[in-house]
């Protein structure tokens, strides 16, 4: 019996992430004094996209067509190490961060193998933004994950939050807030939202993420939205999980507020983006360095503690 | 010869000596002369090359002309990058080829054989440069044109803008006239600037009947120009916003343009200010609970993009986004000819109200700012709507009395007439001839468009090419404006 609750928190993670874009759409409707898009569009355009036919070039091979399966892939393998409210997740062992990690990266290579294989112009040069900003965005996030797993002494995920308790929060304040922080900056960054991206827009030379994907279509286009859902959950989960520890002793009670804390990640990423202007594709290395001094410092502190 | 705007003469007495001509152009440009219009007119087999001059400062229009003798011409572009539009425009439309020009390549496509974008395009060669090419079908919806980027990593080169889609052979259409249909070919010569056009055609017009449009048909005029401003600047200032994912102004600015729009609407019954303009006057007048309602929107509207905007200026993601990108230096801007917002957010100070007074304008005061970047671009803008603002409401305040249009009557044969407004986007010129006949021989269309886009080129040299979009949107030039 103690596999259903790991399966069902598993489950409720697949089934509610792509719930977080469209709350991020209401929050920044609300804030432009417009109603906004259903909070459940996402939800609409999957479905809508798996009954449509994909649409291949002749000169894509079979690259192009696996880069959106092995991306969705390797975010619903990530999913399977991630821990749902300080629980443990299904699958758990030491240095499984690790895993998480180059299981983003393989999403990333494959997306950005995809993106070369059509030969655009456009795509070549989204992926060539996408891989400069991750030399600054995946050491941010290792360093980040490393001062948390010595925070509990834990080389696992599921170990390492369920070593944090509110008395970390006491004792450890300064470590868990710049981790915070730099976790903050990297979902940014990692999810093309403002400020150093822009998911709205419909410029193809400006955007990082969104101009690799324009070729795909249908059920591929299903599964690269579905994937950024993922990765979106999967960010939002883990500050959720930093920022308020387990308290209550109930399954049940602690889901529930782990839900609200994740949902409050996206209401916050609503607000940024209603209130800041996208950086300059030149400066958002420097953003992803403070993200990265952040971690490297709650490192040192953590160490030094 | 020299004249001055609105004001028609004999077409003959700017006739001159070819060998001459060309010296006389050289030598005015070079004393600070910036081209209206250049161009060719069939005569028979032949062709006649005319030449407008204008004089900013001195609020002169000088217009040289001569018989264009054999199958080419001296290209003056070489000395005058400002022209280099304009002998390519009229290779394209007359065969006469001038002799010396740096990039002689067809503008609007439309000679038998020729297919849009189908030309040669400046590269850069070396193993680490690449081409981007964009368009021209576009991702929003917006016209079509070409752009190719010749880049390194993300550095721009350089930027060739390939135009033509749009082209309707519209001044031709015009050159037929004046018949039912011209005054709604002079409406939508540019979709978003139908005051402008539609007031410089109906001044040609008048200058050649010699007809005294009504004080209170003059107000009335400009009333829908700076409404019409006012519109595109708000809506323009919200799409820079949009494009550097600042939704605050971006959201409110979307609907403030439609409120100006819909007061465009209030006085003539469409939003584009379609139907207001004819020859001699205006078709509708305002009464007295109109011009209350008129003033209490222009203060609210007014008031609203006075807070949206506002917060363009103090924030400063938004600031570290617009300053510094895509800057045109005012040697450029004069070297180009660029016209309106873009050549005053340059130093230039050229504004049609100002230099060259037409209509109800007077002592009209210039908005410029220097730093010829995008924030300067967007500033300019903002400065432009405070004083249209400023002068809606002291027309609606007090509106002249009298009749609404005088009667407009033959055009004088054999003459000519430049008409010069200042359109939201900037300079417009209309050149109109007439035959022996007193009918249109010939009639051309300067957009500020033809001007400018070649600005924008120049804007993104030595750029990110991440930046084109928000350079782009910082001039927003039309495209079936240069077209035509």
């Amino acid at each position: 019996m103690e596999i259903i609750k790991p399966f069902s928190q598993y489950l409720a993670a697949m089934l509610l992430a792509p719930l977080l874009p469209g709350i991020i759409n209401r929050v920044k409707a609300f804030f432009g004094g417009r109603r906004g898009q259903p909070a459940l569009q996402l939800y609409f355009d999957l479905y809508k996209l798996f009954r449509k036919t994909p649409v291949y070039s002749r000169t894509a091979t079979w690259v192009f067509r696996a880069g959106p399966v092995t991306g969705v892939c390797a975010l619903v393998t990530a999913l399977l190490v991630l821990p749902f409210a300080g629980r443990p997740s299904f699958l758990a062992f030491e240095g499984d961060f690790i895993f998480l990690l180059y299981l983003l990266g393989l999403a990333r290579f494959a997306t950005v193998l995809a993106a070369l294989d059509t030969g655009s112009a456009f795509e070549g040069m989204g992926a060539s933004r996408e891989v400069q900003f991750a030399v600054f965005a995946e050491p941010a996030f290792f360093l980040g994950l490393a001062a948390l797993a010595r925070v509990g002494g834990q080389t696992s995920l599921s170990g390492m939050f369920a070593a944090l308790t509110p008395e970390t929060w006491r004792v450890a304040a300064p470590v868990l807030a710049l981790l915070t922080a730099a976790f903050f900056i990297v979902l940014l960054a990692e999810n093309s939202r403002v400020p150093a991206d822009d998911p709205n827009t419909h410029l193809e030379l400006t955007m990082i993420h969104e101009v690799m994907v324009l070729d795909h279509s249908g059920p591929d286009l299903a599964y690269i939205l579905y994937g950024a859902a993922l990765k979106l959950w999967l960010f939002a989960a883990l500050i959720a999980s930093m920022v308020l520890p387990r308290r209550t002793g109930s399954w049940a009670g602690d889901s529930a507020l782990f839900l609200l804390a994740v949902l409050g990640v996206a209401v916050a990423v609503g607000v940024v983006e209603s209130v800041l202007a996208r950086l300059r594709l030149t400066k958002v290395p420097y953003l992803l360095i403070t993200a990265f001094a952040f971690s490297a410092l709650a490192l040192i502190f953590q160490v030094g503690r | 010869m020299k004249t001055e705007n609105l004001s028609s003469f004999d077409m003959p007495a700017a006739d001159m000596d070819p060998a001459l001509f060309f010296e006389t152009a050289a030598s005015r440009l070079g004393a600070g002369g910036r081209t209206l219009a250049y161009f060719a007119v069939p005569e028979g087999p032949e062709h006649r090359l005319v030449m407008a001059i204008g004089f900013d400062r001195e609020g002169r229009v000088e217009v040289y002309s001569c018989r264009a003798a054999g199958p080419s011409f001296r290209a003056l572009t070489p000395s005058f990058p400002q022209l280099h539009l304009f002998e390519r425009e009229i290779f394209e439309q007359s065969g006469l080829k001038p002799e010396g020009h740096p990039w002689l390549k067809p503008i609007r496509f439309n000679t038998p054989g020729a297919v849009p974008g189908v030309a040669d395009f400046f590269t850069v060669h070396g193993s680490q440069v690449h081409e981007v090419a964009v368009g021209p079908v576009h991702a929003g919806v917006i016209e079509p044109g070409h752009f190719r980027f010749q880049c390194h990593g993300e550095k721009v080169f350089h930027l060739e803008i390939m135009l033509g889609y749009q082209h309707r052979g519209v001044e031709r259409r015009l050159s037929a006239g004046p018949d039912a249909r011209s005054l709604h070919y002079a409406e939508t010569l540019a979709g978003d600037t139908t005051a402008g056009h539609v007031w410089a055609y109906c001044s040609a017009l008048e200058a050649l009947a010699g007809v005294n449009v009504p004080p209170r048909a003059q107000v009335l005029r400009g009333i829908m120009l700076e409404l019409e401003r006012l519109a595109n600047h708000t809506g323009d200032l919200g799409a820079l916003a949009g494009d550097v994912a600042f939704l605050p102004t971006a959201n409110f600015c979307g609907r403030l343009r439609g409120d100006f729009l819909n007061m465009t609407a209030l006085v003539c019954g469409n939003r584009f200010g379609r139907n207001m303009f004819r020859p001699g006057g205006v078709n509708f007048d305002l009464d007295f609970a109109l011009i209350k309602e008129l003033r209490l929107r222009l203060q609210d509207t007014f008031r609203g993009v006075e807070n949206a905007v506002g917060l363009l200026w103090e924030t400063g993601s938004v600031a570290d986004r617009f300053e510094d990108t895509g800057v045109v230096s005012r040697e450029t801007a004069e070297g180009l000819g660029l016209v309106g917002p873009a050549a005053r957010a340059s130093g230039v100070p050229l504004d049609t109200r100002r230099n060259f007074p037409y209509g109800p304008y007077e002592d009209f005061t210039v908005s410029v700012s220097g730093s010829g970047d995008v924030y300067s671009r967007a500033y300019v803008r903002w400065l432009e709507i405070q004083k249209s603002a400023e002068l809606v409401a002291g027309w609606l305040d007090a509106l002249p009395e009298g009749p609404l249009a005088a009667d407009c009557g033959p055009l004088r044969p054999d003459s000519a007439a430049v008409a010069l407004t200042e359109g939201w986007r900037g300079q417009i010129c209309h050149f109109a001839l007439t035959g022996p006949d007193g009918r249109l021989r010939h009639y051309k269309v300067v957009d500020p468009s033809f001007h400018n886009w070649q600005g924008l080129a120049m804007a993104l040299r030595g750029g990110e090419i991440s930046d084109f979009p928000l350079c782009n949107k910082s001039f927003n030039l039309s495209y079936c404006g240069r077209d035509l």
